[in-house]
């Protein structure tokens, strides 16, 4: 079962991994689909 | 009298015109609406049929036939509605401050085929096959029932699957459960949770489920990858898979072909999964990075130019697309790909779990006993013990005698 266990907490961290890199190189859609005249926040 | 002269006078005046329009091509009589579109026009485009629009779409002004107008006005010397059509139909010049591929294009007729398209036949036909697939699993268990083990358990037990082969398959099954949920839920949301538990939960929980699936479809695309490379080898079709398909893998009747690794049935998942995997793995990052990787137009030009369309008495595809179009043919590819391999998963869960004894401990601990492997991977079986005696034999010459 430790493989299992293993498998689910990797998919969770490739997961929150992935959000943060994703983030990082401004590749959300909200950045592709606006402008620098858009404010996001 | 002089009414009457007005009419006639009027009637040959229009005359050459309607005659003009015929011979150009039957175009419908618009003098009504001034030139606009017509009644006619609306219900023909309601009912589906092809309307040139030529007389809309060209009609966008003509600053050069007026330079004076420039001046005038702000729109550069074209009218509002001249203006609109220019942007109705991607005439317009264009600057937008958003870079992206679909900015400037305003407005985009494909828009609601795909709208009708994926809210209809995909929401149906997808909610269908996985519905259909869960009845008929649940009917196959009903008529069969557990497939057993017919030899007594041995309570020796052999290594089927190493840790990181069971972990590489839990990271592919756990992001592929994660994000077919998030997937129907996203796809249905609207339709089947917001009625029921409110606009706001299905808001909140759209948003999450958006997340995450554009996180989690990299531990996907790793899990992919992961099993392609170490099972790749011992999935490559071969003779005992005719047998075993011949005997319908023991699933119908009290015969147990022989089997290697991997039978037949397991081999038709692995290739299910690598092929729909992958293809769902690369529409699924062409929507990630909306609009830098459009796949369908140049695919649509192969397609074409080996005549396939044709097969199945299609017109050829379409090969100039809309970024916005791209990205529509890709989510729909997405989706019933996905619908697809959600099916032959929801089998492949049933018989790992409740369908067959024994066959999850190949995938918990890793363990299987010889009874097992021998009613179902007599071959493998036989190649592992083999394998033991080779290494016993060669440990017990390496070690000194006392």
């Amino acid at each position: 079962m430790k493989a299992m266990w293993a498998g689910f907490a990797a998919v969770i961290l490739i997961g929150i991994g992935a959000n943060f890199a994703l983030q990082e190189i401004g590749f959300s859609s909200e950045d592709r689909y606006s402008g620098d005249s858009v404010r996001l926040n | 009298m002089l009414r009457m002269a007005l009419a006639l006078v009027l009637s040959l005046l229009l005359t050459p015109v309607a005659t003009a329009q015929d011979v150009s091509g039957n175009a419908p009589d618009r003098s009504a609406t001034g030139g606009a579109q017509t009644l006619e026009d609306i219900m023909a485009r309601q009912r589906g049929e092809a309307v040139d629009d030529a007389f809309r779409r060209d009609n966008v002004g003509d600053p050069a036939r007026n330079p004076g107008a420039a001046q005038l006005a702000p729109l550069g010397g074209a009218s509002d509605p001249e203006l609109w059509r220019a942007l109705r139909y991607g005439s317009a010049d264009l600057t937008t401050s958003a870079r992206n591929g679909g900015a400037a294009l305003l407005v985009q007729d494909g828009g609601m085929w795909w709208l009708t398209f994926r809210e209809g036949p995909l929401a149906t036909y997808g909610g269908y096959l996985l519905l259909g697939t869960i009845g008929a699993l649940i009917l196959f268990y009903l008529l069969r029932g557990k497939i057993g083990i017919d030899e007594p358990m041995t309570g020796r037990t052999v290594t089927r699957f190493k840790f990181i082969e069971r972990m590489a398959h839990w990271i592919l099954g756990g992001s592929f459960i994660l994000l077919g949920l998030t997937g129907l839920f996203v796809l249905f949301g609207r339709m089947f949770i917001a009625p029921y538990l409110g606009k706001d939960f299905n808001a909140t929980l759209l948003t999450v489920s958006k997340i995450i699936h554009n996180n989690v479809a990299w531990a996907f695309c790793l899990g992919l990858l992961m099993v392609f490379v170490m099972w790749v080898w011992h999935n490559i079709p071969d003779r005992t898979d005719i047998k075993w398909f011949a005997q319908f893998g023991g699933i119908i009747g009290k015969n147990h072909p022989p089997a290697k690794k991997f039978n037949g049935g397991q081999k038709i998942i692995f290739w299910s999964v690598i092929v729909f995997g992958t293809s769902i793995a690369v529409s699924g990052v062409s929507l990630l990075f909306p609009y830098e990787l459009p796949l369908f137009a140049k695919t649509f030009a192969i397609l074409n130019d080996i005549g396939a369309p044709g097969w199945i008495g299609l017109d050829p595809l379409p090969t100039v697309l809309s970024p916005q179009e791209e990205m529509q043919y890709a989510q729909l590819w997405h989706a019933i790909m996905a619908f697809v391999l959600m099916a032959i998963v929801l089998a492949h869960i049933y018989i790992g779990s409740v369908g067959m004894e024994g066959a999850s401990d190949a995938m918990t601990t890793g363990e299987v006993d010889e009874a097992w492997a021998h009613q179902h991977h007599s071959i493998w079986l036989d190649e592992v013990l083999e394998e033991q005696k080779k290494t016993a034999g060669s440990e017990a010459k390496a070690t000194p005698a006392e």
